[in-house]
């Protein structure tokens, strides 16, 4: 792992990766839209809000992974010292947040067809909530610790660890509680879903997962740039203070 | 009472809400990864 330490090794392979998982993900993502929005059919109950499935299921997922991206991070610069693990962390933020947001909206754009209510507090949408506010968090503490020690700070990485115990209370919440939100419809190797359904889902989360993975990797690179902008125009700063 | 509601347009406002927050998201990506990299340049006399 610490073979991928060296921002300069980094930044080779984020040249070409970057664009490579933008361009497959908008690619993937617009067919399996189009897919979904055109070609599968309506479902038996639901009629063709069952199409908001398409975008709902991978937001849903990218917000979780984000804050799962942001714990994996936190625990590696935690206990390794990876320098470039913070920077990760907080180019899954960002992403990871708008997706959640995604996933919220859409669902509450569901939820007034198919129940009949845009909101309710159950467990399952008031754990995503609360996922929405931990970016949120995490976002002001990690530019705080920037601004205030140059990101050599433990908070944000102790606060992402602390924060994934929400990501086990999203997933079990449609089977611990009674809630509208119907319980998993996918789970390991088995689909209460119709193939009609799942292949275009498949393909918008692979998509959708690429576009994520795009985004991450510019916003590392856009972070490690204004780090070295920083440190270059530091180290000027101090030569010339001291001539 | 049946309150009688068109599908398509909450369909369509999810699929305007998405995709437009994942367009605005990678361009805002892109554009600021081009100014950091051009400053980082600018600051070691590349450019």
């Amino acid at each position: 792992m610490h073979g991928f330490a060296n921002p300069a090794r980094f930044l080779r392979i984020a040249r070409w990766l970057m664009p490579l998982c933008l361009g497959a993900g908008i690619v993937i993502a617009t067919l399996a839209l189009g897919w979904g929005l055109f070609r599968a059919p309506p479902e038996r109950l639901q009629g063709d809000t069952v199409r908001i499935v398409f975008l709902h299921v991978p937001a849903a997922w990218l917000g979780m992974a984000g804050w799962m991206g942001i714990a994996a991070a936190s625990f590696t610069e935690l206990v390794w010292r990876h320098p470039l693990a913070g920077i990760a962390a907080r180019g899954c933020a960002v992403p990871g947040a708008v997706f959640t947001a995604v996933c919220l909206v859409t669902g509450s754009l569901w939820g007034r067809p198919a129940w009949g209510t845009w909101w309710v507090w159950d467990g399952r949408l008031t754990s995503m909530l609360v996922l929405l506010f931990l970016y949120f968090g995490w976002m002001a503490l990690s530019q705080a610790s920037e601004a205030s020690a140059g990101g050599h700070t433990r908070a944000p990485a102790i606060f992402g660890l602390v924060g994934a115990v929400n990501i086990p209370i999203i997933h079990y919440s449609v089977i611990w509680w009674n809630s509208q939100h119907q319980p998993p419809s996918i789970s390991m190797g088995k689909s209460a879903m119709d193939a009609a359904f799942l292949w275009p889902l498949f393909a918008s989360m692979l998509g959708f997962s690429l576009i994520f993975a795009g985004v991450v990797l510019a916003r590392m690179r856009a972070i490690l740039a204004d780090q070295q902008a920083d440190a270059r125009l530091r180290r000027k700063a101090m030569a010339e203070a001291t001539y | 009472m049946r309150e009688v509601m068109d599908a398509w347009t909450f369909v369509i406002a999810s699929y305007v809400v998405g995709v437009g927050a994942a367009a605005v998201m990678i361009a805002w990506s892109l554009l600021s990864m081009k100014r950091a990299e051009k400053r980082r340049d600018e600051a070691q006399g590349k450019r």
